[in-house]
């Protein structure tokens, strides 16, 4: 066939193509991942009786701010590498802000306390198993971000996985914290930080197979 | 160049909202874009060109929903080009072909090319080994231009599944063009 033969096969009865549809799939789907996660939360670790007590704390709520951003970046750079012809560069600053702010925050705890409380501040009572629970809370997570990105056209395939990881780490992260006891930022910027990292590392990897067209 | 940009957006926005006849002079004048880019890069494979045209023409189609209007056009067309170059390179494990590194989003549409070479695999075979829900719809529709109401009547099926293996018989041609290359 002949290439202005195809652009006729092509353009023949080519009708409207609905541009928003894969959007509204995508949130459903997105959303459907998120409720997964926290009824997988629910159910394996339980929520923490005393949640409520907790939310009267400003460190609960910077806790929730800080993994509200990650979601945020994660999810926008989702956005983004699903089409083709996202820029170099920016999402990933965008990603990493929050992180930083959160170092910053965890240096300044960490340089005001008396030297013999920084272990239990860094390790909290949780350590061990704060990554490893939040990188399984974002497998739900992710399986609907990368089957919302497979509707669209990734074109940077390790870096649309990386961004489809970080997003359900950070979505895995906030369900995780309605269960997790820890609110001291350095345990944050390390711990929460780790479990984000993982699911990222795996969606690196295995971008260039899931999202390939 | 921006000229370039701005008439190929409206047309593509025009085709995106159903308007056909702006669809066609978009992927008439988008073939010129892709044969200019993709020559200069594979000048070692001049073989290869003409069904690597016709493969980016139809994942243009394939994924002309995700073409957001607020977005340079250019730099969407450069990916999915670069993207169908890539994977062709990385098919044939023959990186070393390229001669050319693959440029930037800038210059895609300030060159083109209107002097088709053949190709060596034939679309039209391919067609023909879709299964027939799918190569039927096709057939009636796009290649003797029914509506899809008419098209619906001759195969049996709904509207909406005409639609349907329509669309899902170009996603399927296009992976088989990339299994087969």
């Amino acid at each position: 066939m002949k290439t202005d033969d195809l652009v006729s096969l092509l353009a023949t009865g080519a009708g409207a193509v609905d541009v928003r549809a894969p959007a509204r799939r995508s949130i459903a789907a997105i959303v459907g991942g998120a409720l997964v996660a926290t009824i997988l939360m629910a159910l394996w670790l339980d929520v923490r009786p005393t949640l409520a007590r907790d939310a009267t704390l400003p460190l609960f709520w910077v806790k929730e701010l800080f993994c509200v951003a990650l979601a945020a970046a994660g999810l926008f750079a989702v956005a983004r590498l699903a089409r083709p012809g996202a820029a170099p560069g920016r999402l990933e600053s965008l990603a990493v802000a929050p992180i930083l702010a959160m170092w910053l925050l965890a240096a300044v705890v960490l340089a005001a306390a008396e030297p013999q409380d920084r272990t239990a501040l860094i390790q909290g009572v949780s350590w061990a198993e704060c990554p490893y629970n939040i990188a399984v809370l974002s497998v739900p997570v992710f399986a609907a971000i990368v089957w919302a990105m497979r509707g669209f056209a990734p074109t940077q395939l390790r870096r649309a996985g990386a961004a489809a990881g970080f997003a359900a780490g950070a979505i895995g992260a906030l369900a995780y914290t309605l269960h997790c006891p820890e609110l001291d930022p350095p345990f944050l910027a390390i711990w929460y930080v780790a479990g984000v990292l993982i699911p990222t590392v795996v969606g690196a990897i295995a971008g260039p197979r899931l999202l390939r067209w | 160049m921006t000229d370039a940009e701005d008439r190929l957006r409206d047309l593509l926005v025009r085709g995106q909202a159903g308007d056909a006849a702006a669809y066609r002079v978009f992927l008439k004048e988008l073939t010129a874009h892709l044969r200019a880019f993709l020559r200069r890069r594979l000048s070692r494979l001049p073989d290869e060109v003409e069904d690597l045209v016709q493969e980016a023409l139809l994942a243009v189609h394939n994924q002309r929903h995700t073409y957001d209007a607020g977005q340079p056009l250019t730099a969407w067309l450069h990916a999915i080009a670069r993207y169908k170059l890539v994977d062709l390179l990385r098919r044939r494990a023959r990186t070393d072909a390229l001669n050319d590194p693959l440029g930037d989003a800038t210059e895609f549409l300030a060159a083109a090319d209107n002097d088709a070479a053949d190709t060596r695999r034939d679309v039209a075979k391919l067609l023909d080994t879709l299964p027939d829900r799918q190569r039927l719809p096709i057939v009636h529709m796009k290649l003797t231009g029914l509506s899809v109401a008419e098209t619906a009547r001759l195969t049996g099926m709904s509207e909406s599944a005409v639609k349907v293996n329509v669309h899902r018989g170009l996603k399927a041609l296009a992976a088989k063009m990339r299994n087969e290359a």
